[in-house]
């Protein structure tokens, strides 16, 4: 379980006309684990799995997938994996039958095991009632479940996922993730996904990397690496002169900082439930009464915000990029 | 090329088999790839038939009045001294064939710029299939497609007066033809899919087609014969591979004797589809990317 099944090594990616999308990124993922790289939209994501997948050469440093180079073996590499690529990629013209079946020829499996696997995969995502259907009356969900059972039709060891929920609603997206989750239980694959949407990241990764502007800023488990920079937020609705209540706080010692927003005291605090006593009864003490109390515990946000300054933010993204999203975008809430 | 494994094979079948499927499971697109050569032939063959200057007519100069016979066998001579034969419209109808073969050969290319557009390509570079298959498997999909236009032109042309008056057995004469417009689609094809390998542009490989299709076709004999052009077009036209098509073609349906050896216009046809077709491929395995 334990075995690294994907080591990244340097690898770096520079567009011609100079843009350096990927910068010398380092890491590794274990067999069986799900793993999520985290970024805004032009961090580099899709060009990291563009060179994992073997879609795109890298200008420097090297991946293996599997055991096998992504740069010299890269056939071998395209043979264990499965891609659902960001942009919808089935042919709109055929038929979900006629693309599932199209993609398990050009892995060279034989036609029956071909026609076997695209019966059980199509009834997996729920689709095989309409295989005989263009794809392009399917709606957003649907094509993404598409996408999926066609990323899985040479049982991949490793399952890239880029973006597997953009675009599509809530209920369909918590949907996706319900299979991605049966799918690595039953095939105990690999995943690595790459995601802008930071609740999918700390629900569903075992471990994360947030990605900046083609760098890796941290890796890890996404409750460690919420501890590790971030605080839980008290917020106390109490009244009284605020410089009572600043000289009753001073002597906690969890207390971070703590500010006045609207009336209502926000403490941030390195132990929310140990601190949380330790401020009602500093206040009550004062003769202060304490009418309301929240607490909330960090998001990834709040990680991503410690480790780049900045909240997740659009970025420039290129003309064809820009096309492809909108594209996809437009497919995919039809 | 030998190294090719069956499941490779399998990957280009089933890849040219998607891209026939795209073309007959649509009626439109069909309907429409008809109408286009309907129109060429059945419009300008008959309109632009240079026989009638020379034919069915009688001049009279005062004093003179030259008989409707004279004036035939004069107009025929002149026709069979230009064109190789009497009949216009079938030395027009026959110079058809290449044109669509062209015409449905050059549009190849786009289908590498749309299939990268909607994101169809990135997830086939994501497969173990040979880069050359992609490409193979485009090339044999256009042949495939202008070897059935070319047909529906060739009875096209028969129902509107094409008359045929073969130099060899008649199987023979189909199957030259045939053969013929396969090297010819078979090196345009490869050339217009080079030409489209980084393209991400539909709009830039439209214009390469629209650039090159008219000269292509207007330096070549097929509406008039070499001798009738300029000092200066005549060696873009002893380069053109139409020009060899249409004399090979030519020669074989219609009896119109050709300007060079039939031999040496099909070598060059070979060697043009093997050129084309192997920078192609090759370059394929190189540039062919997202």
């Amino acid at each position: 379980m334990s075995e690294s099944v994907i080591i990244v090594n340097n690898l770096t990616k520079v567009y011609p006309g100079g843009v350096l999308a990927v910068d010398h990124i380092s890491f590794e993922v274990k067999e069986g684990e799900i793993f999520a790289l985290l970024g805004p939209n032009g961090a580099g994501k899709s060009t990291t799995i563009g060179m994992l997948t073997t879609a795109l050469r890298p200008t420097e440093g090297e991946a293996y997938v599997g055991g096998f180079s992504v740069t010299r073996e890269p056939a071998k590499v395209r043979s264990i994996i499965g891609v659902v690529p960001q942009e919808f990629s089935a042919d709109e013209d055929l038929t979900a039958w006629e693309n599932i079946t199209l993609i398990g020829y050009l892995y060279g499996l034989p036609r029956d095991e071909v026609k076997r696997r695209a019966e059980e995969l199509l009834q997996m995502v729920g689709l095989y009632g309409v295989k005989d259907k263009k794809v392009e009356t399917f709606s957003g969900g649907m094509r993404r479940r598409l996408e999926i059972a066609m990323g899985l039709i040479n049982r991949p060891r490793v399952l890239f996922l880029d973006e597997p929920t953009l675009g599509l609603d809530v209920q369909t997206r918590a949907a996706i993730w319900e299979y991605v989750l049966k799918l690595k239980k039953d095939y105990n694959m690999t995943i690595f996904l790459t995601t802008h949407y930071l609740e999918e990241a700390d629900s569903y990764g075992d471990r994360v990397a947030i990605i900046d502007r083609g760098r890796i800023l941290v890796i890890g488990r996404p409750d460690e690496l919420k501890k590790s920079v971030t605080w839980d937020t008290v917020e106390v609705e109490v009244t009284g002169p605020e410089d009572t209540i600043r000289k009753a706080l001073s002597g906690i010692r969890q207390i971070k900082e703590f500010t006045f927003v609207d009336g209502r005291l926000v403490v941030k605090v390195s132990d929310g439930p140990l601190a949380i006593p330790q401020i009602v009864n500093a206040l009550s003490s004062m003769g202060l009464e304490v009418r309301k109390l929240s607490m909330s515990r960090p998001t990834l946000d709040e990680v991503y915000m410690h480790y780049t300054g900045r909240s997740m933010r659009e970025e420039f993204i290129s003309k064809e990029e820009a096309f492809a999203m909108r594209r996809t975008l437009r497919r995919a809430r039809s | 090329m030998s190294k090719i494994k069956t499941p490779h094979l399998h990957g280009l079948w089933a890849l040219t088999n998607r891209e026939l499927k795209k073309w007959y499971k649509e009626p439109v697109i069909l309907i429409l790839s008809l109408i286009q050569p309907i129109l060429w032939i059945g419009i300008f063959g008959k309109a632009m038939n240079l026989a009638n200057m020379f034919q069915g007519a009688s001049i009279s100069i005062p004093g003179l009045t030259i008989p409707r016979q004279i004036i035939d066998q004069i107009g025929n001579l002149v026709l069979k001294e230009t064109f190789g034969t009497t009949d216009y419209f079938s030395f027009l109808a026959v110079g058809m064939l290449s044109f669509i073969v062209l015409f449905t050969s050059m549009s190849s290319g786009m289908t590498i710029v749309w299939d990268r557009r909607l994101g169809f390509l990135g997830k086939l570079l994501t497969t173990p299939v040979p880069r050359g298959s992609i490409i193979i498997s485009k090339v044999l999909a256009s042949i495939i497609k202008s070897l059935a236009q070319a047909t529906i032109v060739l009875l096209i042309g028969v129902l509107l007066g094409l008359r045929f008056s073969f130099s060899i057995a008649m199987p023979a004469a189909f199957l030259l033809m045939y053969l013929t417009l396969f090297l010819l689609s078979f090196g345009f094809s490869s050339l217009f899919l080079m030409l489209a390998l980084r393209s991400t542009r539909w709009e830039t490989q439209m214009a390469i087609m629209n650039l090159l299709n008219m000269p292509l076709l207007f330096s070549s004999n097929s509406f008039y014969p070499i001798s009738y052009m300029p000092w200066w077009l005549k060696p873009i036209a002893l380069a053109n591979p139409l020009t060899y098509a249409n004399a090979i073609t030519r020669w074989a349906l219609i009896g119109v004797t050709p300007g060079v050896s039939i031999m040496v216009a099909f070598a060059y046809l070979v060697a043009f589809a093997m050129l084309f077709a192997a920078l192609g491929i090759t370059l394929s395995w190189r540039f062919l990317s997202l």
